[in-house]
């Protein structure tokens, strides 16, 4: 698409050819950018990479893994000398205490959180949670510090120099193998002399916080794992070094069970760091130094290799507002919903002169403010590499055709770079071709100077390419069977080949709260979504969980700011406001809020965070602070809300709330707004796309209104509901009903209104298991017949024996259903009974 | 022992309730006899409109066949109008000069039709739809091809013109207000009806006053206020029904609207009584089936020497067209305090609008779909609080027993 009209792909590739080469030559190299994904595969990365850094002459090009790994990207680089990740996942196995960081593994890395609890089953891994929200993982933790947000330096400083007092501080390793020590404990004991400071800063109790420091101090076989609790953080690299500093102090770093454990939010978040896709890198793991510029030059054959760093994304979205970037391609994410400030972020987009966006998803936020909309391949259209949180490559084959237009992101970049007059460097015809450039470049000149060492890989034939298993870096010329543990040898990528301790004065988060903002935001993950939801919001199932924008506080503030539970608020801070139903919740602490990352002005009129949260970054890794920004509570004075259910897919427009998830056949809009009821009754039957022949209900006094159409066929084609704040009926039989495509006798078809089966027991209620489509009324059901664990309800109705990630949730069930707590309490020798762990 | 003379003067569907009722409650007390203007025994004169219609013989709606009243002792006179009554003598005087002497009388004289008071309304060829004789003198009327108006759009009406319809003949109604049977429907509902009479071919004309009725020797058309001509080879009126009080009038009984009877359905002179739709109570006249059982059984105890009080009751209509489901009970005229819940599904031509007062059903109207019809009229004749159903009340028995 150019400028909203469909174009082929030679007028829109020789479109920003032009754009791009005749803005390069009226404003210089640093007029254009590229903004990137960590969705994209290693070769599209590095093809992306290369056109930038090599024959543009910018590094001008960022990748949203600066909003997910930067800070660990930088902390490593600290520490290590360069960005490694030491452990690989059987270390998840072989620790005999695993404590996560600012990780809710067990929503977003269920796959890995399940092999812990596996692991804990057989070996009582002893588990400790450190996140300020209590999560699902932290629920199934033996010991949870919901400390306060932005404090992990402060504990971590504390947890040093506690450590500096007891046996399991590794003096030799120290002296041999690492520098700066001393003066980063005399820091640590400046922070944290006693346990009763570090327990007041942080918000813990003494005991807790002792209890801790004695668990870790005593466990030797020790990993502890860490997310984007920690990374997206203006103290984000001094929270990683504080973390690897304890696992240096300690000597447990390289040797099975133990280790600082990054992980990695995106698929191939590891790949773009490996081809150099941050614009602070310049390629395969070699910063901007004379040497590197120089080394990269002469294998690029390029024209003009760019000399120093890029803008990293916020201050790179920052330059496209001040128009000093005239020209931006995106590619397969979503800055305008993603990205802090993102007011700032939409208007900047707007007013650029040049906006490409290429993605496998027409209609998103940032496509809309596109000049030219590429239509890219999905990941399972794709062919290419991935690497993963323990550093391993793994194929990715298509399985599936492209669909109708859509080319893969490297083929994109090779057909512009081509037409950009660089034909000679970018002569690539497919994947194989580029991973054998990669993996050339990663081997360049190292002689042992970088650990990111693909020279084993280099000469692969296609077919060996296509066949290649998976396989941990670094993978030198002679190996071929890659590397589980790095530092084992104890030698790091350092001048000196010591890893190097790194200071970390503590201090709070960059904005603080004030009595204009006296509440913390926090922003995250749900349990089923993906990032902005363009993919996974299509999904029904995924959607049953969570199918609108909640924003969760604790009912003391609630009371507080006089917000109802269910009811709807606006959430302010200096940069900007979003809108949410409100749920009381006592998994935040007073003072905290927390909003799901994932909504968008595609999904919600005002569901986005990104326009509330602020853009302070990490001084070193440049990450944004996601996860805490100051701002205010205050509820709206709704009074009707409404839910539709339709086959359209559109942005309602004029209302004060909607937000839209996709249902079985179709999708829900949830709307709610502050005109009388009547009015809004008007205005819910204006979306209705098939009201004339609508059969409806009205209750003139309550202001119940509903209406639904159905089709010849007496199938449910449309529905509405309208109703006073907080009466709404649940929706979920109608939605069943609505996606069933089954048509309604005539005889009920007056019921369909009561939104209810005349047998109150039917249904499936709203789903807890996603993977097998389980609702909460069957659980309850077989809990009410007997089931008692997690395993009968897994023979029973399957739910919890795929993913395992609604497994808290099945517990909570159980405890709430039958009055029993099935969680396995600290210290008790470990029987939880999860269903993959027994038979079924 | 000398049994007391029992004279019921009407053969309707009041006066043969009162008879069974009395023969249940006292039986052998009373030596029963029964004067009927109509040539026929009693029949069911609610089922005259399907007889109009085709769909039912004579004999398949007579009720009680002569049989029956020799069987139980009753003397019926048949084609017999009673003409006088002498009160101080107690005795009835006939049509046909025969006197009759009372202990207790009964009045069952039931309606007549109101008459349409417009030039031309004596014509050939205009009638009224009021008892077997008025069906079996359209039916002479009909034929293909031929044109009807029936003027007025209420129950009577309405049936009246579905049965012409049936009979092959172009039917026109013509109704005062702007919408049918307003007594019943609200306007929603009245358009759902229009449009399905509409789609059965029968004209409805609303708003629409008969300012007189065309024709020399027989009827030719209606004129409307407004001008317009409705060619007519047939007119039925059907504008209402007014009690039939001449006879009670005549004999010096309390009368207004109807015979005034008291809760035992005694009139003003102890040994008479009256009930069925020309009795009037509480002032008060009934027109529907229900309530004149009702008032036949109180009468009936009174006469047993039980002492016995007439509670009207709201009341419910169907309307006998056959393929529209019509239900309509209590009372939805618009109130203060009153409550509307309304469900409409135009595309199926349903609807239904229950009226609810202090949390308790009032009124229902239900259109297209009438099987919760009995649920709704019990829940208006009990005046059960709705409060705890409310959210499902529209819906029927099946969910507010489930809630």
């Amino acid at each position: 698409m150019v400028d909203g009209e469909p174009a082929d792909w030679n007028t829109a590739l020789d479109l920003v050819a032009r754009r791009f080469n005749e803005t390069i030559a009226a404003h210089g190299p640093d007029s254009v950018a590229f903004y990137v994904s960590g969705q994209l595969l290693t070769e599209d990365y590095y093809v992306a990479n290369k056109l930038m850094k090599g024959f543009i002459g910018s590094a001008n090009i960022d990748t949203n893994s600066r909003l997910c790994m930067a800070s660990s990207v930088a902390g490593h680089t600290r520490a290590f000398g360069e960005d490694i990740v030491p452990c690989c996942y059987e270390d998840l196995d072989e620790a005999d205490l695993v404590v996560l960081v600012g990780s809710n593994a067990a929503w977003c890395h269920p796959i890995l959180f399940r092999r812990l609890t596996d692991a804990r089953e057989r070996r009582g891994t002893k588990i400790v949670a450190i996140d300020p929200r209590r999560t699902a993982t932290a629920a199934d933790a033996d010991l949870f510090l919901q400390l306060n947000p932005g404090t992990d330096v402060e504990l971590f400083n504390g947890l040093l120099a506690n450590l500096a007092g007891t046996p399991s501080l590794d003096s030799d390793y120290i002296d041999q193998f690492t520098t700066g020590f001393h003066e980063t404990l005399e820091q640590a004991r400046t922070d944290a002399p006693d346990i009763r400071t570090i327990a007041e800063i942080c918000g813990l109790r003494q005991d807790d916080v002792r209890t801790f420091f004695e668990l870790f101090a005593k466990t030797e076989r020790t990993v502890t794992i860490y997310s984007q609790g920690v990374n997206q953080s203006s103290r984000g690299t001094d929270k990683v070094n504080a973390i690897i500093n304890c696992h240096l102090a300690t000597g447990r770093i390289g040797r099975p069970g133990t280790g600082p454990f990054s992980f990695t939010g995106q698929p191939n978040a590891m790949g773009g760091r490996e081809v150099g896709g941050l614009s602070n890198q310049l390629a395969a793991h070699m910063d901007f130094t004379p040497e590197n510029i120089d080394r990269v030059r002469r294998f690029w054959g390029a024209p003009r290799v760019a000399g120093r760093p890029g803008l990293k994304a916020v201050d790179l979205f920052s330059a496209v507002g001040e128009k000093r970037i005239k020209a931006i391609w995106v590619m397969g994410t979503n800055p305008a919903a993603s990205l802090p400030d993102g007011n700032s972020v939409r208007m900047a987009l707007k007013n650029c002169d040049f906006v490409v966006v290429s993605d496998c998803v027409a209609d998103t936020d940032t496509g809309r403010l596109a000049d030219v909309l590429l239509p890219a391949a999905g990941w399972g259209e794709k062919d290419g590499t991935v690497t993963n949180s323990e550093r391993r490559i793994s194929r990715q084959r298509a399985f599936m055709p492209l669909p109708q237009e859509a080319q893969p992101d490297w083929w994109i970049v090779t057909e512009i770079a081509r037409r950009m007059g660089f034909a000679d460097a970018f002569a690539y015809r497919r994947p194989s071709e580029i991973f054998r450039e990669h993996a050339a470049l990663s081997t360049f000149e190292n002689n042992d100077s970088r650990v990111f060492d693909l020279g084993g890989l280099a000469g692969f034939d296609d077919r060996q390419y296509d066949l290649l298993p998976p396989i941990q870096w670094p993978v030198p010329i002679g190996e071929q069977s890659g590397k589980a543990r790095i530092f084992a040898d104890r030698k790091f990528p350092t001048p000196d080949g010591r890893a190097r301790f790194v200071a970390t004065p503590y201090r709070g988060p960059a904005n603080a709260t004030d009595d204009s903002a006296p509440l913390v935001l926090n922003t995250g993950r749900m349990r089923d979504q993906w990032h902005t939801m363009t993919r996974t919001g299509e999904v029904p199932r995924l959607m049953s969980q969570a199918p609108e924008p909640l924003l969760d506080i604790h009912p003391s503030d609630a009371a507080r700011f006089g917000i109802a539970d269910g009811g709807i608020a606006e959430i302010s801070s200096s940069w900007g406001r979003a809108i949410a139903r409100v749920r009381h919740t006592t998994d935040q602490k007073p003072g905290q809020a927390f909003l799901p990352m994932h909504w968008t002005d595609n999904l919600s009129a005002r569901g986005t965070p990104g326009r509330v949260v602020n853009p302070a970054c990490d001084a070193v890794s440049g990450q944004p602070e996601l996860k805490h920004t100051p701002a205010r509570v205050t509820p709206l004075n709704i009074r009707w809300e409404g839910v539709l259910l339709s086959h359209v897919r559109f942005r309602p427009r004029g209302l004060t709330h909607w937000s839209r998830s996709a249902v079985t056949g179709g999708y829900a809009y949830r709307l709610a707004g502050e005109e009388p009821i009547g009015e809004g009754i008007l205005l819910g039957l204006s979306l209705m796309k098939e009201r004339k022949d609508a059969l409806d209900i009205h209750d003139k006094r309550r202001g119940i209104f509903r209406a639904a159409s159905f089709d010849a066929g007496g199938v449910l084609t449309e529905c509405l509901l309208v109703a006073p704040p907080g009466e709404l009926p649940d929706t979920a039989w109608l939605a069943e009903l609505f996606g069933s495509g089954s048509p309604v006798p005539a005889a009920d078809r007056l019921l369909v209104l009561a939104a209810r089966p005349v047998a109150a027991s039917a249904g499936e209620g709203r789903i807890v298991c996603s993977c097998f489509g389980v609702g909460e009324t069957r659980i309850a059901r077989a809990i009410g017949d007997g089931a008692r664990d997690t395993c009968a309800l897994g023979r029973l109705l399957r739910c919890g024996t795929n993913c395992g990630s609604c497994l808290p949730e099945l517990r909570d069930l159980i405890s709430r259903e039958a009055g029993h707590i099935p969680a396995t309490p600290f210290d008790s020798a470990p029987g939880g009974k999860d269903p993959l762990a027994c038979t079924i | 022992m000398i049994r007391e003379r029992l004279l019921v003067v009407g053969n309707g569907m009041a006066g043969i309730r009162a008879i069974e009722e009395v023969l249940a409650r006292a039986p052998g007390r009373y030596d029963i006899a029964v004067f009927g203007a109509e040539p026929h025994p009693a029949y069911s004169r609610i089922m005259l409109s399907p007889m109009l219609a085709g769909e039912k013989r004579f004999d398949e709606i007579v009720t009680h066949d002569r049989a029956w009243y020799e069987a139980n002792g009753i003397a019926l006179h048949t084609g017999v109008r009673v003409t006088a009554i002498h009160r101080d003598a107690r005795i009835v005087v006939t049509g046909d000069g025969r006197s009759f002497a009372y202990d207790r009388l009964i009045l069952a004289t039931g309606s007549e039709p109101a008459p349409l008071p417009v030039p031309g309304s004596e014509l050939p060829g205009v009638m009224t739809f009021r008892n077997a004789g008025d069906v079996e003198a359209m039916l002479r009327q009909t034929r293909d091809g031929a044109r009807a108006v029936v003027i007025g759009g209420g129950l009577l009406g309405l049936e009246a013109a579905y049965g012409l319809k049936q009979r092959g003949m172009g039917v026109t109604v013509v109704h005062l207000m702007p919408h049918l049977m307003e007594r019943q429907l609200d306007r929603e509902a009245a358009s759902l009806l229009q449009r399905e009479l509409e789609a059965r071919g029968i004209e409805v004309v609303c708003s629409a006053r008969t300012a007189g009725i065309s024709g020399t020797r027989q009827v030719r058309g209606v004129e409307l206020a407004d001008g317009r001509h409705l060619p007519a080879d047939l007119v039925v009126v059907a504008i209402g029904v007014r009690p039939d009080i001449a006879l009670a009038r005549e004999a010096g009984l309390v009368t207004a609207r109807g015979v005034v009877v008291d809760g035992a359905m005694r009139t003003s002179d102890p040994h008479i009584f009256a009930a069925g739709e020309c009795a009037e109570h509480d002032g008060v006249c009934h027109g529907l089936i229900a309530p004149l059982y009702d008032m036949a059984k109180i009468l009936a105890a009174t006469l047993a020497g039980e002492t016995a009080s007439y509670a009207p009751l709201p009341t419910a209509t169907r309307l006998k067209v056959s393929g529209i489901e019509l239900f309509s009970a209590g009372d939805f005229s618009h109130d203060e305090g009153c409550e509307d819940i309304i469900l409409r599904d135009p595309r199926r031509g349903a609807y239904r609008r229950l009226v609810l007062k202090n949390g308790r059903l009032i009124g229902a109207v239900l259109y297209g779909e009438t099987s919760d019809g009995a649920f709704f009229f019990d829940l208006i004749q009990s005046g059960a609080d709705t409060a705890s159903m409310r959210d499902v009340l529209i819906f029927g028995r099946a969910l507010c027993e489930a809630a």
